[in-house]
C-alpha cells in the first residue's frame, strides 16, 4: 500500500490540510478501495456521535424551519457518474437516538471527552438548556447584539455576543450583575469582537439584570462609564 | 440479534438494524420534494447528534448554533443530492456537518474565539457541576465499549482528529508523535472501532 492510501482515515474525518485534501480527492478518484473505505469510516464516526448529543435550545427548530421556507432544495443530480459495484456502499446497524448526555470539560484541557463515564456538560450549555432559562436579546449601539440567559434554579447567567464590534485598543467590555438595590457588581469580560459566549461570575437567583459597560483593558471594580446595555432579569 | 456478524465481546447488542436508517432516507427523500414536515421530522430525529458534534468541534455555544442551522438549512437545499446507495443518511449529514464546523474552526480568528470562551474564560466555573445527566443509554454504552479496544494513541488522535477539529499534523503534535504517526493512529483506530461496531464494508 502506498502512502497516500494510508489518509484515508484523517480524510474521513477532515483532518488533512487543504493541499492533502486535494490530492487525497485526486487519488479517491480512481481508487475504488480507498473510496468504499472512506465511506466506512465515516459511518464509522457518524456512530461515535450517539455518544454525546445535546439537543440545540428549541427557538433553533424554529428558526431552522423558518429560513427553510426561503430556500427551493436543490434538483436531483440526473446524470451520475458511474459506480463501480460493491464500493460505496454501506449498511451500519441503526443505533436509536440518544438522550444521554456526556460531555465534559476539563479546565485547561484541549478536547472534551464524550466517552467518559458520568462526565457532564459545561455550565454554559446547561443555562442555556435549563427548563426555566429565561432569554433576552438587544442590540448595541455600536453593531451587533447580545443575547442574556438567565436561570435561576442554577443561579447563573450566560451572555452571548452575536457580531458585535471589538472595544477600542486598551479597552475591554465589563460584564455585570445589578443587585435588588442598583448596586453593579463586576461579573467577567469580554475582550474581543465577534461571537461568544461567557458565563457570568456571581450569583444571579437574586439579581435583578446585568449590564455592560466599555472599560480599561483588565475592567474595573466599579462601572466607570454608563453601560451600553442593561437587561431586566424581569420578575424580580 | 439480527445483525450481520457477531459483536465483538464486551460491545452491546445493538437495537434492530436499519429502521432508522430507512426512515431518515425516506424523510430525506420527502424533504427533497419540499415537504417541511418530513424536514421537521429529520430535524427532531437527529439534531441533538448533529449539534452535539458541531458543539464539541467549536466548543462555543453561540457559534455552535449558528453553525448547526446554516447545516440544516443547507442539509434541506442539498437533500435531493442524498445517494442512499452510497451510505447512510446519518453519515451523510455528519459528513456535511462536520466539513462546515471545521472550516469555522480553522479560521484562524474563529480558533482563538474558541480557545477564550471555553478555556480561559470558564476555567473557575467549569468545576461548579451539580450531578445530572443520566449516562449509559444502550448506543452510548456500545460506543464508549467500542473506544475502549483502542489504544490511547488511537483513541487520542480520533479525539482530537473528529472532535477536536485539528488536523493530523496538529495532532501529531499535540500527541508528541513523530510526524507522520497521527494519520496511521486515526485511520488504524477508525477501522477498529467500525470492526467493533459492526459498520458492513463490502
Amino acid at each position: 500500500m502506498t502512502d497516500i492510501h494510508a489518509l484515508s482515515g484523517a480524510y474521513a474525518v477532515d483532518a488533512l490540510d487543504d493541499v492533502e485534501r486535494v490530492q487525497f480527492e485526486r487519488h479517491l478518484a480512481e481508487c475504488a478501495d480507498c473510496r468504499a473505505e472512506v465511506a466506512g469510516l465515516r459511518e464509522t464516526a457518524a456512530l461515535l456521535t450517539d455518544a454525546a448529543p445535546v439537543a440545540p435550545p428549541p427557538r433553533m427548530r424554529d428558526s431552522v424551519l423558518e429560513q427553510i421556507n426561503e430556500v427551493r432544495p436543490l434538483p436531483p443530480v440526473t446524470s451520475r457518474r458511474d459506480r463501480t459495484p460493491g464500493t460505496g456502499v454501506r449498511r451500519v446497524r441503526s443505533l436509536l437516538v440518544a438522550a444521554a448526555l456526556v460531555v465534559v470539560a476539563g479546565a485547561g484541557v484541549t478536547a472534551w471527552h464524550p466517552w467518559s463515564e458520568g462526565a457532564q456538560q459545561p455550565l454554559a450549555v446547561r443555562v442555556l438548556h435549563a427548563s426555566d432559562a429565561v432569554s433576552k436579546q438587544v442590540d448595541l449601539p455600536g453593531g451587533g447584539s447580545v443575547t442574556i440567559v438567565n436561570s435561576r434554579a442554577l443561579g447563573r447567567v450566560v451572555l452571548q455576543t452575536h457580531g458585535i464590534t471589538a472595544p477600542p485598543t486598551g479597552r475591554t467590555y465589563e460584564l455585570w450583575l445589578q443587585d435588588a438595590r442598583g448596586n453593579m457588581h463586576p461579573a467577567g469580560l469580554v475582550d474581543g469582537g465577534g461571537s461568544r459566549t461567557v458565563v457570568l461570575r456571581g450569583d444571579s437567583s437574586t439579581a435583578k439584570g446585568a449590564g455592560i459597560t466599555v472599560e480599561p483593558a483588565g475592567g474595573s471594580r466599579q462601572p466607570t462609564t454608563a453601560p451600553i446595555a442593561l437587561i431586566g432579569f424581569g420578575n424580580a | 440479534m439480527t445483525g450481520p456478524s457477531p459483536a465483538p465481546r464486551g460491545i452491546p447488542e445493538e437495537p434492530p438494524p436499519d429502521d432508522e436508517r430507512a426512515r431518515l432516507t425516506e424523510l430525506l427523500r420527502r424533504s427533497a420534494r419540499g415537504e417541511h414536515d418530513a424536514f421537521a421530522a429529520l430535524y427532531d430525529a437527529t439534531a441533538p447528534r448533529l449539534h452535539g458534534l458541531v458543539l464539541r468541534v467549536l466548543r462555543d455555544p453561540a457559534q455552535a448554533e449558528e453553525v448547526t442551522q446554516e447545516v440544516y438549512v443547507e442539509l434541506w437545499r442539498l437533500s435531493a443530492r442524498f445517494d442512499a446507495d452510497a451510505g447512510s443518511p446519518l453519515a451523510w449529514m455528519m459528513t456535511v456537518a462536520h466539513r462546515r464546523a471545521v472550516d469555522r474552526v480553522r479560521s484562524t480568528e474563529a480558533r482563538t474565539r474558541r480557545d477564550a470562551a471555553f478555556e480561559s474564560r470558564n476555567r473557575e466555573v467549569e468545576h461548579d457541576q451539580t450531578a445530572e445527566t443520566a449516562t449509559g443509554n444502550l448506543e452510548a454504552r456500545r460506543v464508549r465499549a467500542a473506544v475502549a479496544t483502542l489504544t490511547e494513541s488511537q483513541r487520542s488522535a480520533i479525539e482530537l482528529a473528529y472532535f477536536g477539529g485539528y488536523t493530523h499534523t496538529e495532532v501529531a503534535g499535540l500527541l508528541d508523535l513523530p510526524l507522520g504517526t497521527a494519520k496511521t493512529r486515526i485511520r488504524d483506530g477508525l477501522i477498529r472501532l467500525r470492526d467493533s461496531l459492526g459498520v458492513d464494508h463490502d
